[in-house]
């Protein structure tokens, strides 16, 4: 099962609306993206916690119908 | 003993665990293939579970750290991160740092 990346990226906007995203789908394919997040609201938050922001937002998502997101999230200045 | 009680055991009985698929010699699963990789390349002792062994713990270490996906890697008991963190780490050289904070003794890296 595969899911769109205009899918991806708006469940994530929907969650974290501050969030700037950038998806790149890796094999054409529809199942193996690359997702940049970056969101004020990461800020004060470790590595860990964005990415589980990311993956709450993704709602199940993540390990189900998306079987790769490589993920990295920062901060607007951490770029 | 439950799956999660074994997980528990597990991150709390050794310094460096990894839960993934396959076993460090055999990873089956590229992701966990790659995080093999880096703790290797640093000389980092670790245990890996195979948590292709049964479908409680492949199912109770995602709800153990609340995390979706497979690798895992837990250090002193706290867990670090899966693959994407763990490769962004050792890029940027904080991977080592970490470790060395929190008082793991790698084994003499590759010679690069």
């Amino acid at each position: 099962m595969a899911m769109d990346a205009r899918e991806i990226e708006r469940l994530i906007k929907e969650s974290i609306p501050d969030a700037e995203v950038e998806i790149r789908d890796l094999a054409g394919d529809g199942d193996h993206y690359a997702a940049t997040v970056i969101a004020e609201s990461f800020r004060g938050k470790s590595r860990v916690q964005q990415h589980q922001m990311v993956y709450a937002a993704l709602k199940g998502s993540m390990g189900g119908a998306l079987h790769a997101l490589a993920l990295q999230t920062a901060t607007p200045q951490g770029r | 003993m439950s799956a999660l009680e074994f997980i528990d055991q597990q991150v709390k009985s050794n310094d460096v665990v990894l839960f993934m698929k396959g076993t460090p010699q055999f990873p089956q699963c590229g992701f966990s293939g790659q995080v093999v990789q880096i703790l290797d390349y640093l000389g980092v002792p670790y245990k890996g579970v195979n948590v292709l062994d049964s479908d409680e713990l492949r199912q109770g270490i995602k709800t153990y750290s609340n995390w979706p996906t497979i690798p895992q890697l837990y250090v002193k008991g706290e867990f670090v991160g899966g693959c994407d963190i763990i490769r962004e780490m050792f890029q940027a050289g904080e991977l080592q740092s970490s470790l060395k904070e929190k008082g793991i003794t790698l084994r003499a890296p590759a010679q690069a």
